[in-house]
């Protein structure tokens, strides 16, 4: 099978000076997302439903660091997004009051939360690499029940814990996140999967996800690289949490159950295990249908019993179409490919080698 | 060149689905002629103020808590039916949106958001578990839309703001109503007390017994805790039995006190057991059997109140529902609904500050669950009411006042 990641990255030349090229994303990402929020700060509603969306994407692209590239089976994500969730939330709370001193408010907050942020990822990360390096010494499917029993291990802990608000939940958490700051760690995690991807470090994942005996036997340290993209992963599903935990007005165990990481492993296999925008455009589409459905039937006028029934109703139409995608299309939307990969094909008439 | 493209389309995904969610207002938000609105109808988003007035209700429709959400949108929409066959409020009919909130905080966020921006509803009603309507009432409050929660008994909830309200009492409230209960018309001297160490719930109730049965002239023979979960509380039993009281408070679930009443029969404990709304479950009879007769909890609501106002709305119910019996949960809801269409009734419009200011002063409301009558703390103060279990089916014995 091809390594699809090794061949967008490596053959440009364009009109780009080779001293931006490493920056240039960063140039072009900033002043995209300045625009949203400002075009978006008068409508909580799509303010909240894209942090929604990119919490999700965030949560997709790093587990498909480990369940596409790596070719590993992780199933509590969820896990590591409640320990990035509950850190974040907690340090923040306790630094509700402080200010850095000779910055306007606006700026301390939004420092101390980038703070809270990295608190949580780290944390998660160290469950992470805590979790990871026994269990991904071994083959098979031992990382799946490991990380199972972790992310409940999590909840439980959370749910008899007085700090952390017991079943009710962390309320009262400042709630500074914005859609730029989510979109920008969005930009990051993605930044940092294709670079992943198109690195030598990269290709050595790949080999371990199509054969861990060869890979072993071509001298790639397998543990370590598994480990290495398993930290990773849980460092994003960590700052995921936390972004999670500043624009939610309270976090709840309920909100990190297995039913949860099921969520993000289907956005990964729906959209093609190994493919960073395959996952995107899964964790959009999959968060954008409950509502999008909400629409329709609104739209649609259904009246009497049968709107009293439409919210009801709306989950099993999103089973239903989960079904028959993934019938439709077993290796997910992209495969292994990326969506620049697969575009030129559903649009016959734009140039491949318009680079 | 090339790595330009998933920046590119991944700020274009971002700024299609902005557009596609700021337009929608004014896409949907089509007016439809008073004639062609039926009395249930949940259309596009209707603007408020035209010929119908929206209301927003979320509710747990689907996940762990559904049987909850569902009776208390079959109490409200029991509510908005009969306003409207009474010529609805000032003319105008009144709808409801009800959306799902899969018994997620997260999801109640983003449904109230919605409600609160999109469907411009004058208030909100819901939610169940208090978790939820925690964060539901941080968003209504932010936006100054008035919500009443039925049943979320948690404290917290109603000190989010100004604009929250519930028609339900606290949680300590029903420690309250079983000391007095216990007190004064079981003539108890000496009680014992087995709380769950794990529920603030538990606690929150026991606290407020101890002191009003203190306080009324009983003794409080000893205090045991059990953890929720757990299946052997001989041990627990076995130290009460030997303070030789004559009742045990036991303000747990439903799935423990059963197990806790098998096994305090078997150690010869036969002193009548109280609890509190935690036992409101069929599955009570199924785990206490024959063990658990005779013994006494608080609730909301009982449908064997002879009231004639309770026994219309049971009536009502059942022919809207398929012979249904309304729960406790349906009652409140029911009561929540009808708190807020007479309060939109006294209101001079519906903005939010003069809705909230009429929800605050409501006053003496008779309500199926208890004449609501809201404090300045915009809890309802109200009565409870006492039920006995016998026979695998509970009774009604007394409504408490507070």
């Amino acid at each position: 099978m091809a390594t699809p990641g090794a061949t967008t990255l490596s053959d440009d030349t364009g009109p780009i000076p080779p001293a931006l090229r490493g920056i240039l994303p960063v140039l072009i990402a900033l002043p995209v997302l300045a625009l949203a929020e400002w075009t978006l700060g008068a409508s909580p509603f799509a303010t909240y439903l894209l942090s929604v969306v990119g919490v999700n994407i965030i949560l997709a692209v790093s587990l498909n660091i480990v369940n596409g590239m790596t070719g590993q089976f992780s199933i509590g994500h969820a896990g590591f997004m409640a320990v990035g969730a509950y850190i974040a939330g907690v340090t923040s709370l306790s630094l509700k009051e402080i200010g850095i001193p000779g910055v306007p408010v606006v700026v301390s907050d939004q420092l101390l939360f980038v703070e809270a942020l990295l608190a949580g990822g780290v944390a998660a990360a160290l469950c992470g690499f805590l979790v990871g390096l026994p269990s991904l010494r071994l083959r098979g499917d031992y990382l799946a029940i490991v990380t199972l029993g972790f992310g409940e291990i999590i909840r439980v802990f959370v749910q008899n814990t007085e700090a952390f608000g017991r079943a009710l939940g962390l309320s009262g958490i400042p709630q500074y996140s914005s859609v730029a700051m989510v979109y920008f760690w969005v930009f990051l995690v993605v930044l940092v999967a294709r670079r992943i991807a198109g690195s030598s470090h990269g290709r050595s994942l790949w080999a371990i996800r199509e054969d861990e005996v060869a890979a072993e036997a071509m001298g790639v340290d397998t543990t370590g690289y598994k480990v290495r993209a398993f930290v990773i992963s849980s460092f994003f599903a960590g700052i995921a949490g936390g972004l999670f935990a500043h624009f939610v007005p309270i976090i709840n165990p309920g909100s990190f159950t297995f039913v949860k990481s099921m969520e993000i492993v289907v956005m990964v296999v729906l959209g093609g295990l190994g493919s960073t925008t395959g996952a995107i455009v899964a964790a959009i589409f999959l968060t954008l249908l409950p509502e999008g459905l909400r629409s329709l039937f609104g739209a649609m006028g259904a009246e009497g019993s049968l709107a009293q029934k439409v919210d009801q109703i709306r989950m099993p139409v999103y089973g239903v179409l989960l079904v028959v995608l993934m019938l439709a299309r077993p290796q997910g939307l992209f495969g292994t490919k990326e969506l620049w990969d697969v575009l030129p094909r559903w649009l016959p008439r734009k140039k491949k080698g318009l680079t | 060149m090339r790595r330009l493209a998933p920046m590119l389309l991944a700020a274009l995904a971002v700024l299609a689905v902005a557009c596609e969610k700021k337009t929608q207002p004014t896409g949907e938000g089509t007016r439809q002629p008073a004639a062609q609105v039926p009395a249930t109808a949940q259309g596009g988003p209707v603007p408020a103020g035209d010929d119908v007035i929206v209301l927003g209700e979320v509710g747990a429709l689907t996940g762990g808590q559904a049987t909850f959400g569902i009776s208390s949108r079959n109490g409200i929409a029991l509510a908005l039916k009969e306003a409207n066959a009474a010529g609805g409020v000032r003319g105008k009919k009144l709808v409801v949106r009800v959306y799902d909130d899969q018994s997620k905080p997260e999801e109640a966020a983003q449904a109230v958001t919605r409600l609160i921006t999109q469907d411009k509803v004058v208030l909100i009603l819901g939610e169940v578990a208090s978790s939820s309507s925690l964060a539901m009432a941080e968003k209504a409050q932010a936006a100054g839309v008035p919500m009443i929660t039925p049943s979320s008994t948690n404290p917290t909830v109603t000190e989010k703001g100004d604009n929250i309200f519930r028609v339900c009492f606290i949680d300590p409230f029903q420690g309250f109503v079983m000391a007095k209960f216990a007190r004064e018309n079981l003539k108890l001297n000496k009680v014992a007390v087995l709380q769950d160490n794990k529920s603030a719930y538990s606690i929150g109730l026991t606290e407020v017994f101890r002191q009003k049965f203190a306080e009324l002239g009983g003794k409080i023979t000893g205090t045991e805790s059990y953890s929720q979960g757990d299946t052997d509380y001989r041990a627990q039993l076995t130290a009460i039995k030997k303070t030789q009281p004559e009742g045990i408070y036991v303000p747990g679930y439903y799935s423990e006190v059963g197990v806790i009443a098998r096994q305090a029969r078997e150690l010869g404990l036969k002193v009548p057991l109280m609890g509190g709304d935690g036992w409101d479950s069929e599955k009570l009879f199924e785990l206490g059997g024959s063990a658990i007769d005779g013994s006494y909890f608080s609730n909301h609501y009982s449908p064997d109140n002879p009231d004639p106002r309770v026994q219309k709305f049971i009536a009502d119910y059942k022919a809207d529902n398929n012979g249904a019996v309304p729960d406790a949960l349906a009652a409140l809801a029911y009561d929540a609904a009808r708190v807020a269409i007479d309060a939109l009734k006294r209101a001079p419009d519906t903005s939010g500050p003069a809705l909230r200011a009429a929800i605050a002063q409501t006053k003496d409301f008779p309500g199926v669950a208890g004449v609501i009558t809201l404090d300045a703390k915009r809890n309802a103060v109200k009565s409870a009411v006492v039920l006995k279990v016998a026979d695998g089916k509970t009774s009604y014995v007394t409504t408490i006042a507070p």
